[in-house]
């Protein structure tokens, strides 16, 4: 007498796609990715946070509560809208060059002029590259 | 051609992560505890300036701290591992081959560069524009020499960062003034037989006969020798001589009582394990599993710890996680309050390298790639989005982490708030 010897299972693929039946959809052959909002808006992901905006002045460029894409990698330029770093707190600030020396400025007329004193310390985190507002807030 | 190695790793990283988000903390000496909030385990040089040390329990330090007005922070290792791939993204672009050794260093091929000085500046500039994490930059023929010249570049400030032991003379001076405890891979127990032979310093271990180094210290002493001496022994992604062991512990954010939860966590440690040796390529001969109560806290106390031996080195989840739960079964006693466990494979072997069992006969193909799955899901939908089923569950045992930072750069409702 022999004993039984079972072989292993073989293994069958498991198709990836559903076969259907019907007429094939004619826009098969021109299938793209969808739009990824993130593509348009980061360009150098290793370099690139989001930032959240708290305060009014800003506006109306920046809103509170508006989401701030900021590419550290970019070089601010005259006219940028930056996040810096104004003795240790992080603020939303407009850039500007004034006589060749870097400035920083509010946008709302109302708001108070952004002051800064002889030792006031300043640098800037990184360039907001683009911000994002929610016209009907979700959360 | 000769190779130029690169390594390159992150100046106090946990620190300089929570500071690129928190600019308040830049100047202020700054601590990060283990998870549970137990001991030190990164300090700014400040902190360390005040006498802080690595592995400092908290409590002893609390007082300390506050009158010092140290900053103390739980670790928060969703912002450290993305501010790590973000670091080694950088290197991506500085180098065609990047070996990632650890969560804030990284081995970058630089061989047959004009100037690989001023690509490591310009790499240490960018790291620090784009990410805001400070590094610094060893150079060398081998891996081991790269390490070298990372540790004086981390030492002496007036090479701003990067050191580069490409030249002889250069580096002879360098081998010569450093203790051989602080070579990459002699470890304690290696640097008490290497002083008891005479040599003390890197040089004169670089200058030790490769069979003399053989005999006393296996073959890794003698790869340390060649290595020191510039010939290459480490191939490009292998793992280094000093990577013997892998260990996953934690202290219980409330003590366990029931060996079930204690199974349950010690499952989840071996999970991780598996993960740590399958990213480094290695396999675990066997695995001890430890427990121990509180000792600063009231009795009674206890330790112990048991151990399983697998039939062929494995770094298979569900092999490591069967090991795992007897071993810890085999320690476990009842009324203690354990407060930490671990579970520690050491003597890893590569993984190519197993020696086959004739008993062991399991199929080691399936089992490697329903393992490329278990890791492929959770690199994608986080760590622990996948787990063995007796890791599962409601964790009892998960941590206290009172005074972590928000997790900035990967929770939408945690991003960092800029005043406007």
């Amino acid at each position: 007498m022999r004993p039984v010897v079972f072989g292993p299972l073989l293994p069958l693929p498991l198709v990836g796609f559903r076969v259907c039946c019907g007429f094939p959809s004619p826009a098969d052959d021109w299938i793209e990715d969808a739009i990824d909002i993130s593509r348009l808006v980061i360009t150098n992901p290793a370099a690139t946070f989001l930032w959240r905006a708290a305060g009014d002045c800003m506006t109306p460029t920046i809103a509170d509560g508006d989401f701030l894409v900021c590419d550290r990698s970019l070089v601010p330029v005259a006219g940028d809208v930056v996040v810096a770093v104004v003795d240790g707190e992080p603020t939303v600030k407009r850039f500007r060059l004034s006589r060749g020396r870097p400035q920083l400025s509010h946008d709302n007329p109302k708001a108070e002029p952004f002051a800064p004193s002889a030792s006031t310390e300043i640098s800037v985190w990184g360039v907001v590259a683009w911000s994002l507002r929610a016209h009907r807030p979700t959360r | 051609m000769t190779p130029v190695i690169a390594l390159s790793d992150g100046n106090c990283f946990y620190v300089s992560c929570e500071r690129v988000f928190d600019p308040r903390l830049e100047g202020r000496p700054t601590v990060v505890l283990s998870s549970n909030d137990g001991n030190i385990i990164a300090r700014s040089p400040e902190a360390k300036a005040i006498g802080l040390k690595m592995g400092d329990p908290f409590f002893k330090i609390r007082a300390l701290c506050a009158r010092e007005g140290v900053a103390a922070l739980s670790s928060n290792y969703g912002l450290y591992g993305d501010m790590s791939r973000r670091v080694n993204a950088v290197y991506e672009q500085f180098a065609p081959d990047v070996v990632v050794y650890s969560i804030d260093e990284s081995f970058l091929d630089f061989t047959g560069l004009a100037d690989p000085i001023g690509h490591a500046r310009t790499l240490r500039a960018t790291v620090r524009q784009w990410t805001g994490i400070p590094t610094c930059v060893g150079l060398g023929p081998t891996k081991t020499l790269a390490k070298v010249a990372n540790h004086l570049a981390k030492r002496t400030p007036d090479l701003d960062g990067v050191c580069d032991l490409g030249d002889l003379a250069v580096r002879d001076k360098a081998l010569s003034g450093l203790p051989v405890a602080d070579v990459w891979g002699v470890g304690p127990a290696y640097a008490a037989r290497l002083v008891a032979m005479g040599v003390t310093t890197a040089a004169e271990l670089r200058d030790l006969d490769p069979r003399q180094a053989r005999s006393a210290l296996s073959v890794v002493g003698e790869r340390l020798v060649l290595e020191l001496r510039g010939q290459p022994c480490l191939s490009w992604d292998e793992i280094p001589a000093g990577r013997k062991g892998c260990a996953v512990t934690r202290s219980f954010g409330h003590p366990i009582l029931a060996l079930e939860d204690l199974l349950q966590a010690v499952a989840s440690f071996a999970c991780r394990v598996g993960e740590k040796l399958r990213r480094n390529g290695v396999a675990a001969p066997r695995l001890t599993v430890f427990m121990h109560t509180n000792p600063f806290g009231p009795g009674p106390h206890h330790s112990a710890n048991g151990a399983v031996t697998f039939l062929e080195a494995t770094a298979d989840s569900t092999e490591l996680v069967a090991g795992a739960r007897q071993a810890a079964r085999k320690a476990w006693r009842n009324g203690f309050r354990y407060s930490k466990a671990g579970v520690v494979c050491e003597g890893l072997v590569l993984a190519g390298q197993v020696q086959a069992s004739l008993l062991g006969a399991r199929d080691r193909e399936r089992s490697e790639r329903l393992m490329a799955a278990l890791d492929a899901s959770n690199r994608r939908f986080g760590r622990g989005s996948v787990v063995l089923g007796p890791a599962a569950g409601r964790s009892r045992w998960t941590q206290k982490a009172e005074w972590r930072s928000p997790r900035y750069t990967t929770r939408i409702d945690e991003v960092p708030v800029a005043r406007a």
